[in-house]
């Protein structure tokens, strides 16, 4: 059954049968265009995004809907899930963490090559959510930086879609000398990276 | 002929008299207890007698009775006869001080694992044990968990009030 919302009661036509991504500002002219190089750097790397799902519990589920046809992660350019961290760019962390797990994800984090991203999903990876306990990381950002936190418990795929939308945000305008930065560099000393 | 409870309790009686105390039928399954150096005296004899043989353990674990001085841990061992389809659960007491309980691992391969997971949340040391260390919690971890000497979690901390979810200001409805 179609649930209650928006896009399913009001019958929108499309506005165009494709969409495509609009070019950067720039100057344009007979047979040039010229632009700044980190906006056409930004605009491909947003719309490519390789994300890395590290799927530990029920934030999983929704993140598989959100990778089928319904939701369709794949309009966004992030159809390529790849389960290797050397060719990620956007590692998910989806669920509750463990202590235990904690240097996995740590490891997984390094593995991975610059410029990465992280996206926390859910209560659990964002805070330690209801596990409250002993043996629950309470939060992920306690062993590698994250850049954006989705909440809910789990999160609606709706919700997640913000988030990676977020994330593009992110790297879209993302300055290219940022990962060379002192402030770049002490943030990662603060998690004993490098 | 089937194996009762009558006919283990006076198998053991038989064999260590005094010495099993606390004999119990909680719903119908056998349990008693006994002086912690007995008890691998006591399993060998559940698992070697013809008519006995419980040769499966199904479960140990501990239990904590902080107000039990001298006796704050239990151990219990819940055995199983397979062919017989009969469980029994065997405890023994060991003070918080000093937890040494001789391991069962060279009887059960199955207590291995098991005692690992008891000394990991409650610090019973098993004299014996091939590998004895933490099994679920992370290597690093100073205490046992499952120990009840904790305080219950401070009402009034902050690290994770309402502000921080999104429910500020709203009132639960059954207040």
């Amino acid at each position: 059954m179609a649930r209650p919302v928006q896009y399913n009661i009001i019958n929108k036509p499309l506005e165009k049968p494709i969409s495509i991504v609009s070019s950067p500002e720039g100057y344009e002219g007979q047979g040039y265009f010229s632009s700044r190089l980190s906006d056409i750097v930004g605009l491909a790397r947003k719309n490519s995004i390789w994300p890395l799902p590290f799927a530990t519990s029920c934030c999983g589920i929704e993140f598989m809907a959100l990778m089928a046809s319904h939701y369709d992660l794949a309009r966004f350019g992030s159809e390529r899930v790849s389960f290797t961290p050397r060719q990620c760019d956007l590692l998910m962390v989806i669920g509750t963490i463990a202590k235990k797990m904690a240097p996995v994800v740590k490891q997984v984090y390094l593995q991975m090559a610059e410029p990465r991203w992280v996206l926390a999903m859910g209560a659990c990876a964002s805070s330690g959510g209801i596990f409250d306990t002993y043996s629950v990381l309470q939060g992920i950002d306690q062993v590698i930086p994250v850049d954006v936190y989705v909440p809910g418990c789990p999160p609606r795929p709706e919700a997640v879609i913000d988030g990676i939308l977020r994330v593009q945000e992110l790297v879209g305008h993302e300055d290219l000398r940022r990962r060379h930065s002192d402030k770049y560099k002490e943030l990662m000393e603060t998690y004993g990276i490098q | 002929m089937a194996l009762t409870n009558e006919i283990i309790r006076t198998k053991l009686i038989e064999k260590f008299g005094e010495e099993l105390t606390s004999w119990e039928e909680p719903y119908g399954m056998l349990s008693f207890t006994s002086d912690k150096n007995l008890n691998l005296k006591v399993l060998q004899f559940l698992y070697d007698d013809n008519t006995l043989q419980f040769r499966f353990l199904t479960d140990l674990c501990a239990v904590h009775y902080p107000d039990n001085t001298g006796k704050e841990l239990a151990v219990v061992y819940h055995l199983h006869n397979l062919r017989e389809n009969v469980r029994l659960r065997y405890k023994i007491f060991t003070p918080i001080a000093k937890p040494d309980v001789f391991s069962a691992t060279a009887l059960y391969s199955a207590a291995n694992w098991m005692e690992r997971e008891t000394y990991d949340f409650f610090g019973v040391n098993f004299v014996g044990h091939p590998n004895l260390k933490r099994i679920l919690n992370i290597e690093e971890m100073e205490y046992f968990p499952l120990r009840k000497e904790y305080p219950l979690e401070d009402q009034k901390r902050t690290d994770k009030d309402n502000e921080m979810f999104g429910r500020e200001g709203i009132t639960p409805a059954f207040v």
